[in-house]
């Protein structure tokens, strides 16, 4: 039993190694590919940000439409509806935007990433790049990562900004409260030390959702099923470490 | 024995194993250089393997490969590169890229690897694309190609760097007489024309008696028997005559090692 946990605990520990010695492999990649090869780059932040940018939009209205909603019902027993927009740009900036914006992205673009990885390589495309003297991890897993790493934070500030267009269309436009307040409220309470939390936040989560895609599909047994279980653990293993870190996170902040 | 520098290739005492399975025991194999040198062997003997293993996508676990009378595991990642940068390689399936073109495909080591003007870069593709009777499908993607065609694509893919090592696997399968013929003219015409050093993978024992200088027949990890495909049609040896002549019964098994099939209906080998 205790042996059992053991071999589990080393078995972790040992891939959690790999997966830094791979997460250092791609940092000292990155500068290279950037500078020389930035069309790779642009093209990932494309398809990593870009084409998630509906479902953030969407999700960032609703959410900030609902925070809207509850923000009321719970200020309003204070008299403080004033301070809605207060209670909805918190949330949206610093744990809203990060976080949900990073599940979606780990299910959007991080399935995407994990399985076209893990395809090329069941398809022996990674082998032939590698045949032809292409380095796949600069060629292919590298843009990739950077991709992410780049569209995160920009996905996050678009969550933020749609769903206070949200809470505010909820709160002063359709619950009545004053529209004066409203902002003046927010500019007065949020400090740029919370917009700093929130950045940094969006940024790691972009490191670890990109890192965790792109590891899990190079990773991938190159069959159907392994890329189909490769997938799956991308966004697992993304949203179980994007809400771990940003408990951590916050608690470091507060 | 050949003079050291008239040999490509040199696998010396070669093991490599799968799991359990040990796929190369004590192979040798000189490849000559200038020549057209077939690999041919009963599926499933390791013909994918040993290609890969001459590029050093895999390590052997003991025994030494010399391309060019140089040790291969010794090689640093910037010189295999270098070393891979001479040499094509047709995989077994294609393996094109799927996210780019045809013709980005076959412009791909051009790009990755030369900073030629793209007016030059696009004549190069498309004459070799011209070669392989693919010009017109230049602008498709990958997944609108048949099997024969992204074959044939991948051809002129492999030999757009101009390599001085061009290496084959399988690439008669899936494509009908007519491009079959085209193929085999072309691969011998490269390989006299431009003075490179061919390496054949196929099953296909009428195209390889038609366009190879030598032979090697691998079977059981072992090479069977090599020579000239001549020599080979007249060799005595029943495993041999059995592979070239296409029979079932002989020395090599056509079934993978299974279990004694009488038994194994009767269910009687979970016992
Ligand atoms: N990834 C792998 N894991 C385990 N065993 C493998 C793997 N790839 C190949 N093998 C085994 O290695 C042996 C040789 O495979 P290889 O692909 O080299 O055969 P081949 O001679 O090219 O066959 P074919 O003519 O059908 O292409 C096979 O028996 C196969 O079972
Ligand atoms: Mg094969």
């Amino acid at each position: 039993m205790l042996r059992d946990l053991w071999y589990a605990l080393d078995d972790f520990l040992r891939t959690l190694g790999q997966l830094l010695i791979f997460f250092l492999r791609l940092v000292a990649n990155s500068p290279s590919i950037l500078f020389r090869r930035a069309g790779l780059v642009v093209k990932q932040v494309y398809n990593a940000g870009a084409l998630s940018l509906v479902i953030i939009m969407v999700s960032g209205f609703f959410v900030g439409g609902v925070l809207g909603l509850q923000g009321f019902s719970i200020l309003s027993k204070f008299n403080a509806e004033d301070s809605i927009g207060t209670f909805a740009a918190f949330s949206l900036l610093k744990e809203l935007g990060p976080v949900v914006t990073a599940l979606l992205f780990a299910g959007r673009a991080g399935t995407a990433l994990a399985s076209e990885i893990g395809l090329m390589k069941a398809t022996d495309q990674l082998s032939a790049m590698e045949m032809m003297a292409t380095n796949p991890l600069r060629r292919v897993l590298v843009p990739r990562f950077l991709g992410g790493v780049i569209s995160m934070p920009m996905l996050a500030a678009v969550f933020s900004v749609i769903g206070l267009f949200g809470a505010h269309l909820v709160g002063v436009n359709l619950l009545g409260v004053d529209q004066g307040a409203f902002w003046q409220q927010i500019q007065t309470t949020l400090e740029l030390k919370d917009v700093y939390e929130g950045i940094f936040k969006s940024v790691v989560f972009g490191v670890v959702a990109s890192l965790l895609a792109v590891w899990e599909g190079y990773n991938a047994v190159p069959t159907a099923e392994g890329v189909s279980r490769a997938t799956t653990r991308s966004v697992v293993n993304s949203a179980i470490a994007v809400l771990i870190l940003d408990f951590i996170i916050t608690a470091r902040f507060i | 024995m050949n003079d050291q520098s008239d040999n490509l290739i040199e696998i010396r005492n070669l093991n490599y194993s799968r799991g359990q399975r040990q796929i190369f025991k004590n192979l040798n194999i000189t490849i000559a250089k200038g020549q057209v040198t077939a690999i041919m062997g009963p599926s499933g003997t390791g013909k994918t393997t040993l290609l890969r293993l001459i590029t050093r996508e895999l390590n052997p676990d003991s025994g030494t490969i010399l391309v060019e009378g140089i040790d291969i595991a010794k090689l640093s990642q910037k010189d295999l590169y270098k070393l891979r940068k001479r040499m094509g390689m047709l995989f077994q399936n294609g393996a094109l890229l799927t996210d780019i073109s045809v013709f980005e495909n076959v412009a791909f080591p051009l790009r990755e690897h030369t900073r030629l003007p793209n007016r030059l870069i696009r004549h190069i593709v498309l004459t070799k694309l011209h070669a392989v009777g693919l010009r017109g499908a230049a602008d498709m993607m990958p997944s609108e190609l048949s099997g024969g065609m992204a074959r044939r694509v991948a051809l002129a893919r492999a030999m757009v760097m101009d390599p001085a090592i061009l290496i084959y696997d399988e690439p008669f399968v899936g494509l009908d007489p007519i491009s079959m013929g085209v193929i085999v003219r072309l691969v011998r015409k490269m390989n006299d024309a431009l003075g490179i050093s061919s390496i054949l993978v196929s099953h296909d024992v009428q195209e390889i008696a038609t366009v190879a200088d030598c032979s090697y027949l691998i079977s059981d990890g072992k090479v069977a028997a090599s020579g000239s495909p001549d020599e080979l049609s007249n060799t005595r040896s029943d495993l041999v005559r059995q592979f070239m002549h296409g029979m079932a019964d002989g020395p090599v098994a056509f079934h993978y090692s299974a279990p004694n099939y009488a038994e194994q209906l009767l269910g009687r080998d979970a016992e």
